[in-house]
């Protein structure tokens, strides 16, 4: 079974935001309006978290891209009361929005800051939308997919078209938004994917590893150019 | 029925019988509130979970801390109630029953608590439907409502004997009481079968009570979250929960003192016992702070760390001194010397140490979430007004609650106080007795 995983290169990552916005467009997440945002409920699956050099203080920006990170022992699954946010076989965290209660307990115990909240109804179903991914309602958590519908239309175009499933086929919309192509995905059981090789690098690293959540989301630290 | 003492029964029952004004404005003045805090959460029913100050990072705010804080306030009573029970203790006399209603009472307004913090209160019933046991919120549902169905017990069962005497006495409600007064008459027998039950139900509901508090504590100490991940939490809790019950009691106690004339059977000596046990318990507290706080700033995690300099010094640093402040300064203050002036210091330590149970649930709850561990934006929250209505509006449906209670049952046990004279007396006499050096005799 393959274990769906991803790596990030900050070298390459230019803050651009292609990921962010094209997140946006593909998992129908809402745009929250400015008086909202302001009041710290932007919803963004991805999101560039930055930070400041401490060292060379302002000298130094660095973007850190971060979807869920799929973590594969994730905190938010373990305190759901309803089993509405789960690790998946394939590795991937899914939140079912029809069960969800919204005690955003999950969001709590995410030491990530990866799932979102419904404060209000933000949109309802409509034209321009992906049709591939619900709607969510008020009063629900959100988080990213890995854009798991992708997976589901490329693995029922290979069974429509009678040959075998080939992970390549199955990108999500972030990774293939990014122009500087700092977001590498793939199946990191196979050691001979691309994302697996890159997971091995010297320069790999995953956001608070001490915390044992094992994040299935990998970055490759900046030195190979600025150094 | 012809001591001559019992004259001043009359005084337990006088709320029962009569209602002045003052009652009329109690519930005038109590409604208010409420319809402050049911306007509030319908339009957060309607409008969604927005129209608080709750955000992200701080997803959870006043609701949550009203939550900790209100089931805190529970262990008012019944704990504190069975564990005089046991030890004897027979200055307990007329405090129980009202001990025991401020845990009933305040269960149902701490579990509500959570409901309104639900974005989709519609979907509740889905934890028994797709409960997930290893969900702390599943630990607490469970633990929760087992004291619940304890504490209702454990308070109706020392007042059958008491319905009884109001089926007897009082000329209205005959139906309610005569239901509710199991047909008790007063026998041997079912003085003996009544005791054995409380007595049952007092050992019962001590380990239930200590569950609780501590399950709530594990709401947030089973997370990584600095601050929260922490080993002395659940003891930590139990002991805020006795502290600010305890403190609760005394309120409720110096209120209905006042109100409902009751200075011949609440004495200062009990205010006395009372604030003693709650510097007891004020050391305790501070005891588990020092040794909770001390931890995290000498192992220095920079992760921890910024929620330790957030409360010392940082934005929350008005809340956590008002918390030191009101738990242990004035507390200790007031509660020193209780020879003169006992009821007015207990008083204002008891004041003190309600708002800072609830300054203490809320600087656990929300500093936490205000910094995250990654460069996430940090949030300032702030409540609304919404918040603050149903804050309000739940304190005012609990002491509506409480208030009501009083018109239907007497919140002094008559028949213990009879008990008290009329067995006690000669019992804690024997008792000492068989303390003091003398023959042992041979039980086999």
């Amino acid at each position: 079974m393959a274990l769906w995983g991803m790596v990030i290169d900050l070298d390459r990552c230019t803050g651009c935001q292609a990921c962010v916005m094209a997140c946006k467009a593909e998992n129908n997440v809402p745009a929250v309006g400015a008086k909202e945002a302001k009041r710290g409920r932007v919803i963004s699956w991805m999101q560039v978290l930055t930070e400041t050099d401490e060292e060379h203080h302002g000298a130094n920006m660095r973007f850190i891209p971060r979807p869920c990170l799929q973590c594969d022992d994730p905190p938010c699954t373990k305190v759901c009361p309803v089993y509405a946010t789960f690790r998946n076989p394939e590795g991937i965290v899914g939140q079912i929005y029809e069960r969800c209660i919204g005690c955003r307990f999950c969001m709590a115990a995410c030491p990530y800051n990866a799932k979102y909240f419904n404060w209000y109804s933000y949109q309802k179903e409509g034209p321009g939308q992906n049709p591939d991914v619900s709607v969510r309602e008020k009063g629900v958590v959100e988080k990213c997919t890995f854009c798991h519908h992708r997976l589901q239309n490329a693995r029922e175009k290979a069974l429509a078209e009678k040959r075998d499933f080939d992970p390549a086929e199955y990108v999500p919309a972030c990774a293939e938004a990014c122009p500087a192509q700092a977001i590498v995905f793939g199946d990191l059981s196979d050691p001979a994917s691309e994302v697996s090789k890159l997971a091995h690098s010297p320069r790999a690293f995953k956001l608070h590893e001490e915390l044992g959540t094992k994040p299935k989301v990998i970055y490759l630290t900046e030195g190979e150019t600025s150094g | 029925m012809a001591d001559p003492r019992d004259t001043h029964e009359d005084i337990l029952l006088a709320p029962i019988e009569h209602t002045g004004p003052g009652f009329y404005w109690a519930v005038a003045f109590l409604s208010l509130l409420i319809l402050w805090g049911a306007i509030a959460y319908s339009i957060q029913f309607t409008e969604g979970l927005g129209v608080t100050g709750l955000h992200q990072p701080v997803g959870w705010g006043f609701y949550v801390t009203n939550f900790v804080f209100f089931i805190g306030i529970s262990h008012a009573g019944t704990l504190i109630s069975a564990i005089l029970r046991l030890s004897k203790a027979e200055w307990r006399r007329p405090i129980t029953r009202m001990a025991e209603v401020i845990t009933c009472m305040v269960i149902f307004i701490g579990a509500g608590q959570i409901l309104v913090d639900l974005g989709r209160p519609d979907r509740m019933l889905n934890v028994l439907r797709h409960g997930r046991y290893q969900s702390p919120l599943l630990w607490d549902a469970t633990s929760i409502s087992a004291y619940l169905t304890a504490s209702l017990t454990y308070l109706y069962l020392p007042m059958i004997p008491d319905i009884a005497i109001l089926r007897d006495r009082l000329g209205k409600r005959k139906l309610l009481y005569s239901v509710l007064a199991l047909g008790w008459t007063g026998t041997e027998h079912q003085h003996r079968v009544l005791n054995r039950a409380i007595a049952i139900m007092a050992v019962l509901v001590i380990p239930i009570a200590v569950s609780v508090h501590s399950v709530v504590s594990f709401v947030f100490s089973m997370t990584l979250q600095p601050s929260w991940h922490s080993t002395i939490f659940g003891p930590y809790f139990v002991v805020g929960a006795i502290f600010s019950g305890i403190a609760g009691l005394i309120l409720t106690m110096i209120i209905f003192r006042k109100a409902y004339k009751l200075h011949y059977y609440l004495k200062p000596i009990h205010f006395r016992y009372l604030g003693q046990l709650l510097l007891i318990m004020s050391l305790l507290w501070f005891y588990f702070t020092f040794a909770e706080y001390l931890t995290g700033y000498y192992g220095a995690e920079p992760e921890e760390m910024k929620v330790f300099w957030a409360k010392f010094t940082g934005p929350f640093w008005p809340f956590f001194w008002s918390m030191v402040l009101c738990n242990f300064v004035v507390p200790l203050a007031c509660l020193a010397s209780l020879k003169r002036h006992t009821v007015g210091k207990v008083m204002i330590a008891s004041a003190a140490i309600v708002v800072g149970m609830w300054l203490e649930r809320f600087i656990i709850v929300v500093p936490t979430l205000s910094f995250p561990r990654l460069p996430f934006p940090e949030g300032v929250y702030l409540p609304t007004w919404v918040e603050w209505g149903e804050t309000a509006g739940s304190f005012g449906l609990f002491a509506l609650f409480y208030l009501l209670f009083t018109k239907f049952f007497p919140i002094i046990s008559i028949w213990e106080i009879r008990e008290g004279r009329e067995t006690s007396l000669k019992e804690v006499e024997e008792r000492i007795v068989s303390y003091l050096p003398g023959e042992v005799e041979e039980k086999t």
